[in-house]
């Protein structure tokens, strides 16, 4: 079954996640990234932090759940099985900081087929308390065409 | 947020200190564990290799957080990064053995743009091979 491209546009329910100082640097340990700014809080407000800073990449915990909602949506016809990550992008307004309690909305950025592999780009807007922008991410998943 | 590094300092051509990540298994497991991201082909080799690769293979998105520390570390705050965007080319195959995967990473200023913005493109390679493509980076400088 090809994506269906009618839902490019289509949003889906916002999500809330609580940015905690421990899960920071679960994370920096787990990507072995010793950076002071993301386990000391002194270290990240030195370069004008409010709290600690996230790795950069960090967004994509922020973002997984709504992500997740598209990529089940059964309307979508997205082939999970086949689905490997083509690319990645942060557009940051500001970095993602411990006790930040941040809103993210998921939406169908793009969608087609072509040589009969899908291309599904899901794009989350997320913002702060205020609904101020902090980072958009935009991930394309592409369901390589079936081998007959 | 911005950094120490000047804008003044730096320009067209600017090598960015050079590093490399070894990748284990056990980093793997880590990575799954913190990200949430628990897709088999990352920890479960009779399940990659049934899918046709070539081993268990390392996240995208670890990958990119590992590439993206040559600019973390060479502007001195994570904070400046104000864009990161890559293409995942080809997988990073990581064998269960104590060496694992070694990631290479090289980074140069390709592009100052307005507003003491520079554009940074990452050069990352395992074994020689292109794992990621177009990986680049927009930093603020001070």
């Amino acid at each position: 079954m090809a994506i269906n491209v009618d839902l490019v546009g289509k949003r889906y329910p916002s999500q809330t996640y609580e940015v905690g100082r421990e899960k920071i640097r679960e994370f920096a340990l787990a990507i072995g990234d010793p950076n002071p700014a993301y386990s000391e809080v002194d270290a990240a407000r030195a370069l004008g932090h409010a709290d600690l800073v996230a790795p950069p990449t960090f967004a994509v915990v922020v973002t997984r759940g709504p992500q997740i909602a598209v990529i089940e949506d059964p309307d979508l016809g997205l082939d999970f099985s086949r689905v490997v990550h083509g690319d990645q992008r942060f557009e940051f307004t500001r970095s993602v900081v411990a006790g930040d309690v941040l809103t993210t909305t998921a939406s169908v950025g793009s969608a087609h087929t072509r040589a009969g592999s899908d291309f599904l780009t899901i794009r989350s807007d997320v913002v702060d308390h205020t609904g101020t922008s902090v980072v958009s991410v935009f991930a394309t998943l592409v369901a390589r065409a079936a081998e007959d | 947020m911005s950094t120490h590094l000047l804008a003044a300092d730096v320009a067209v051509g600017t090598e960015l200190p050079a590093q490399s990540f070894a990748l284990k298994r056990v980093d793997l497991v880590k990575y799954a564990g913190a990200s949430g991201d628990f897709n088999v082909i990352h920890w479960n080799e009779r399940v990659a290799t049934d899918v046709g690769l070539p081993n268990v293979i390392a996240h995208g998105m670890l990958t990119m957080a590992e590439a993206v520390r040559v600019v973390t570390d060479w502007c001195g705050d994570p904070g400046a990064v104000v864009e990161y965007s890559t293409r995942f080319t080809r997988p990073v195959p990581v064998p269960d053995d104590d060496s694992g995967a070694t990631v290479d990473v090289t980074g140069s200023v390709i592009e100052i743009l307005d507003g003491g913005r520079v554009r940074v493109d990452l050069v990352v390679t395992c074994g020689g091979v292109k794992v990621l493509g177009m990986a680049r980076a927009v930093v603020q400088l001070v």
